[in-house]
């Protein structure tokens, strides 16, 4: 199997206060890995790096193991051609309607023309339930509805990996399964996909392997089973036994 | 009775009806007593006779009035010719002043004067400056048309203060839209002209209309140069008659373009934070 993102021993801090240390993480074509943690355990800034939103201190970030996106002369706009995020607050535009914000990005990036942008992107609504939608605004739609919407027009961008950033902690809990059946869909594709997540049973559904962070370092990875159900390290412990209460 | 449909208590509505009727009347009955002491009073005062002649003589009112209103046409040409011309230098500034690499350092710091500045100087100092000093200098195929730099001092006047409500519009956007914007691969440029600007546009079109309706008013500033626009038309025949008439019917004229504006600023305003606050609750 081919490596899609390896990220190699990678360090960063924000004013002097070490976010990420050390960071050793390889994800194949096709794997889905969760990275779980406490708050401020460094999930977000990892995911950050991954497409160059935040820039690291030290330690290399490699796509496909071919394109460098932590070297200087690596142009960002090429990784996030092929690297999609989505965050926790939904970030539609809220002055576009919803097909708007989809075929935003594959016209002025990828350089598609307004109908084949709009067919692709009707396609893809329609994958995920939300055609009807196509014209109405991000205001009018619920949060699960618009975090769908977030994925799809990362999606739009056909991007080789997929980075969710705790993208159901700002859901009502009612409206959490409609997204997480979204991803699945999209492993269900073979998307590969690193998520960073609260949602423990759904990462045991999905993900291929978890990571356990804190305080910056990978304390523990594995199986979803493994890590999940008979965790070897004792902060891994203490965090699911705070989780699972 | 089907749940699915809003369901008010009949008396309950009739009552809530007889109760805003009830409300407008006494609101209404109160301004129409409040006019009419105002009224009494003022026309009891002693003075009252002369200050009626000196500033609302229903003669001098009738025969400046047509005068007063072609004059009026200058002040209009001026201040949409002006507002163009604001609009544009303003966002050329705001967006100036957002460059981020250090080869525009030289435009960012040019934009920066250039607002610190013509924030400062009073706008008739500018009128001043440009009307007379600018022929003065008898420059070959510079035109000599006091209009025209009265206009050219209203823009940079004006263009600055726009300048920095478009900035302010700007960083009203919420830093996430660009990181999203940036994280789909579009370009700083791209990003500004798509995301950024589109919000920052609608949420400063209340303080827009703020300043325009401020410029509406310093049109008049232009007459210092010369041109006969409503004020200087209001001051000759005002010097003619000794009667202080046309002043009081200019500023009725002015009045009559200002006021329409200013609802509808308010109206806007209101529609926009009506639409945040329904963004809001979602």
């Amino acid at each position: 199997m081919d490596t899609r993102l390896r990220v190699d021993d990678v360090w960063k801090s924000w004013d002097g206060v070490p976010v990420l240390r050390g960071i050793e993480l390889s994800v194949a074509s096709h794997q889905v890995v969760a990275l779980i943690g406490a708050s401020g355990s460094g999930k977000s800034t990892l995911l950050r790096c991954v497409n160059g939103l935040v820039s690291v201190d030290a330690g290399s970030i490699w796509l496909d193991e071919s394109l460098d996106v932590t070297h200087e002369k690596t142009n960002l706009d090429d990784v996030r051609r092929r690297v999609g995020i989505v965050f926790q607050s939904f970030n539609l535009f809220p002055h576009m309607s919803v097909l708007a914000n989809v075929t935003l990005g594959p016209r002025k990036v990828l350089g598609r023309s307004r109908d084949e942008a709009r067919d692709a992107a009707l396609r893809l609504l329609d994958r995920f339930g939300l055609v009807d939608k196509a014209n109405g605004y991000p205001d009018q739609l619920s949060g699960g509805q618009q975090q769908r919407v977030a994925i799809v027009r990362a999606l739009a961008m056909e991007p080789e990996l997929m980075l969710f950033d705790e993208i159901t902690s700002a859901l009502d809990p009612m409206l959490v399964g409609e997204v997480l059946d979204s991803v699945a869909e999209l492993k269900a594709t073979g998307m590969t996909i690193v998520m960073a997540t609260h949602e423990m049973s759904f990462a045991r559904e999905v993900a291929d392997r978890v990571c356990f962070l804190s305080a910056g370092q990978i304390i523990e990875q594995g199986t979803a089973e493994q890590v999940l159900t008979d965790p070897q390290e004792r902060l891994t412990r203490e965090f699911l036994a705070r989780f699972l209460r | 009775m089907s749940a699915d449909v809003a369901y008010v208590d009949p008396a309950r509505a009739h009552s809530r009806k007889r109760k805003s009727r009830r409300d407008v009347l006494i609101g209404l009955g109160s301004l129409a007593v409040f006019v009419l002491l105002v009224g009494v009073v003022v026309s009891r005062l002693p003075g009252w006779p002369v200050v009626q002649e000196t500033f609302f003589n229903l003669d001098e009112f009738v025969s400046s009035f047509p005068q007063l209103l072609s004059a009026f046409w200058l002040n209009i040409r001026i201040f949409i010719v002006a507002e163009v011309f604001i609009l544009i230098v303003g966002m050329v500034v705001a967006l100036a002043r957002t460059l981020q690499a250090p080869i525009w350092l030289p435009i960012r710091v040019v934009a920066t004067i250039y607002t610190d500045v013509f924030r400062g100087v009073p706008t008739i100092l500018v009128i001043l400056l440009l009307g007379f000093g600018i022929p003065a200098l008898d420059l070959q195929g510079v035109p000599n048309s006091e209009v025209l730099w009265g206009t050219v001092a209203l823009v940079l006047s004006y263009g600055a203060y726009v300048a920095e409500v478009f900035r302010a519009g700007l960083a009203s956007v919420h830093p996430s839209q660009r990181m999203a914007s940036r994280s789909l691969g579009l370009s700083s440029w791209q990003t500004n002209r798509h995301i950024l600007l589109p919000q920052a546009v609608r949420n400063v079109v209340p303080p827009l209309l703020n300043d325009f309706i401020s410029l509406q008013k310093d049109t008049a500033l232009v007459s210092i140069l010369g041109p006969i626009e409503i004020l200087r038309r209001a001051q000759i025949d005002t010097s003619m008659s000794f009667n202080y008439t046309p002043y009081v019917a200019a500023a009725v004229i002015f009045i009559a373009l200002t006021i329409p504006m200013s609802r509808f600023a308010d109206w806007l305003q209101a529609r926009t934070q009506k639409q945040r606050r329904a963004a809001a609750t979602v």
